[in-house]
């Protein structure tokens, strides 16, 4: 059971200096979450869900506690081991889709091949391919600000699981998505999390995504508030 | 390394209209330096040629006493043809000169010269002196166009030629200007006339005498004569290498501030593109991205618009500078009035050193430019970045 745990995080507290004081984001926080897990942190505005996805994604560390992720604790990773761990094994989902805006769909889906040294060919087959998955092969060429808000998103997503990563990080989502976009790029990571097993853990407040979530964890005020687990039904979804 | 490369590549082409304005202000400072340097290696090739060729030969031995700027040591600073040189003369291979102070009286002025006596029949200067090989009324004169146009004389006017013999008597004649040569070579023709060695000799009562011997060959190993300085082509055109560093210091005032403005683009590229492609770079350590790795990228991105420039400047360039190579940069003034060895026109002269140390000096100048604002990444907290926040 242990070896299914793709995070575990321990009494994790995280502080940020403000002004001559201490904001604390985190206090306390103890979780475990499982491989090919779908679950999303919620909460509100400041309730520090993205903080967590941050340390979770090693890009920020934190101030106390343990959060080992893929058997690395973030803690102890300098930066070069930080990046590798996300180089290799994360993908990233953003609010506001973060695609380089000079580079094609193509080359944005391609980057974190390029990263991992994979040659032209298998490149090639497998941006095709993630492309397939999110439905935008004909779009190869375009650049993102040729594309809608709803299209830009799936780019982000194929990039991010393109390298079929153990975990993907997907904050607020569907921020900037119309409802239908919003399902569509949901339904779209839904099957990827069914079909390839990867994990997926959301920060999220939007009532769309926290209707596809299989666990629900809900922070307040830098604690873990409810952490529930459903029992999936499709058909209870819009 | 490669990926840097080709990420910066896809960044730089995709950026567009501010990428090609920073290249083409780069490549405009890659010509002009090309050009001018051209022009000074060409300045500095025709003088030391000219000069050779009009002026010092392949070297020259002065009498002991003979120094060109001190015009009162002419009267002591002349000698019997040494021994030693005698064989060269005979082979044409050396060719003494007899330098004496005088003054002519072009239209009632009177006018201090330096008089030349030179063997009408030698090739080692390019100096017109067979015009000297002339019988007539006067003793044949050849002059430069400078001292023609300061003196107001053409050829066939006859002028008063006034000077004093060893014996300190004054004595006078008239001489007729035969020929009229122009070298650029200002040594060779301001105050100077050419008339033939043997009758300046007469003239000074000075049979076999000589101040100076100018030499053919360069290569050729010469031997110290006792009484006699050995004076290098080198040394003798110092004075050209002595001009053309002075004028060098200001030009790399131009060159400076050429590189300036096309680095302050570049500077200004790199601020701004670190400002506003926050997200970006918070994209970039997301993906897997090292901070250090995003400035590499950043760094190698600036320094890119010179490898660019290059290949622009390479496309526009080398027609225009082959073309100036052809037909010169002619001065807009008249240099004869500059008093130093300077063509009307001059050709740039490209060398592949002049090129290549360009290249990389603008390259290694880029690079730092574009090195200086990037580290400001190595601060940046990825998360802020992420979300777009200026730090």
């Amino acid at each position: 059971m242990e070896n299914n745990n793709i995070i575990t995080i321990q009494n994790l507290v995280k502080r940020f200096p403000v002004g001559k004081g201490e904001f604390t984001a985190l206090n306390g926080i103890n979780l475990v979450i499982g491989k090919g897990e779908f679950a999303g942190l919620i909460g509100p505005s400041g309730s520090g869900k993205t903080t967590l996805l941050n340390i979770v994604g090693s890009l920020d560390m934190p101030t106390e506690g343990t959060v080992t992720v893929l058997g690395k604790s973030i803690g102890t990773l300098n930066t070069r081991e930080a990046a590798r761990l996300r180089k290799e094994n994360l993908g990233f989902i953003f609010q506001s889709y973060n695609l380089l805006a000079v580079h094609t769909v193509f080359e944005n889906v391609e980057f974190p091949l390029l990263l991992l040294n994979f040659s032209k060919s298998e490149r090639q087959k497998m941006v095709m391919d993630a492309l397939e998955w999110v439905g935008l092969t004909d779009k190869v060429k375009s650049k993102p600000p040729q594309l809608s808000g709803g299209q830009c998103q799936r780019v982000a997503i194929a990039r991010a699981m393109v390298k079929k990563p153990s975990l993907v990080l997907a904050d607020e989502p569907t921020a900037n998505l119309d409802a239908a976009n919003s399902h569509h790029i949901l339904q779209t990571m839904e099957k990827l999390n069914q079909e390839l097993k990867t994990t997926f853990i959301f920060a999220t407040h939007d009532e769309k995504v926290i209707s596809y979530l299989h666990r629900k964890i809900y922070l307040l005020d830098g604690h873990i508030d409810k952490d529930e687990r459903m029992h999936h039904d499709k058909k209870t979804k819009p | 390394m490669k990926l840097a490369i080709k990420l910066a590549y896809r960044n730089l082409i995709g950026a567009g209209l501010r990428t090609w304005l920073n290249v083409v202000v780069l490549s405009f400072s890659f010509v002009v330096i090309i050009w001018l340097k051209g022009v000074m290696s060409g300045w500095d090739y025709q003088a030391k040629s000219d000069m050779t060729k009009w002026d010092i030969g392949g070297g020259q031995y002065w009498h002991q006493a003979y120094d060109p700027f001190d015009p009162l040591t002419l009267t002591d600073s002349h000698d019997s043809i040494p021994k030693e040189a005698l064989s060269a003369i005979r082979k044409g291979d050396m060719e003494p000169i007899l330098i004496v102070q005088a003054s002519i009286y072009p239209q009632g002025r009177m006018q201090t010269i330096m008089v030349k006596g030179i063997n009408p029949q030698q090739t080692i200067l390019k100096l017109p002196t067979k015009k000297l090989d002339t019988i007539t009324e006067a003793i044949p004169a050849i002059i430069g166009s400078m001292m023609a146009k300061n003196s107001k004389l053409t050829i066939g006017d006859m002028v008063t030629l006034r000077w004093r013999d060893m014996h300190g008597t004054f004595d006078a004649t008239d001489i007729v200007i035969t020929d009229i040569f122009s070298s650029n070579v200002p040594a060779a023709e301001i105050s100077q006339i050419y008339i033939p060695l043997d009758r300046l000799q007469q003239m000074m009562l000075l049979p076999e005498a000589a101040t100076i011997l100018t030499f053919r060959n360069t290569e050729t190993d010469h031997p110290q004569i006792n009484g006699w300085v050995l004076k290098t082509k080198k040394e003798l055109t110092q004075q050209v290498d002595d001009i053309i560093k002075a004028k060098s210091v200001g030009q790399s005032i131009l060159y400076f501030v050429l590189l300036l403005l096309a680095m302050l683009a570049i500077f200004d590229t790199q601020v701004l593109s670190i400002f506003r492609r926050q997200k970006e770079i918070g994209t970039y350590i997301a993906l897997g991205y090292t901070r250090q790795q995003v400035v590499g990228l950043f760094t190698i991105e600036g320094s890119m618009h010179a490898v660019f420039a290059a290949l622009v400047s390479a496309a526009y360039g080398m027609p225009f500078l082959a073309w100036q190579a052809k037909v010169g940069w002619t001065m807009p003034l008249d240099t004869s009035e500059f008093g130093m060895a300077i063509a009307q026109t001059l050709y740039p002269v490209y060398s592949l050193g002049l090129v290549v140390s360009t290249i990389l000096i603008v390259l290694f100048t880029t690079a730092i430019v574009s090195y200086l604002p990037s580290r400001k990444i190595a601060k940046m907290n990825p998360t802020e970045a992420l979300r777009g926040k200026l730090q």
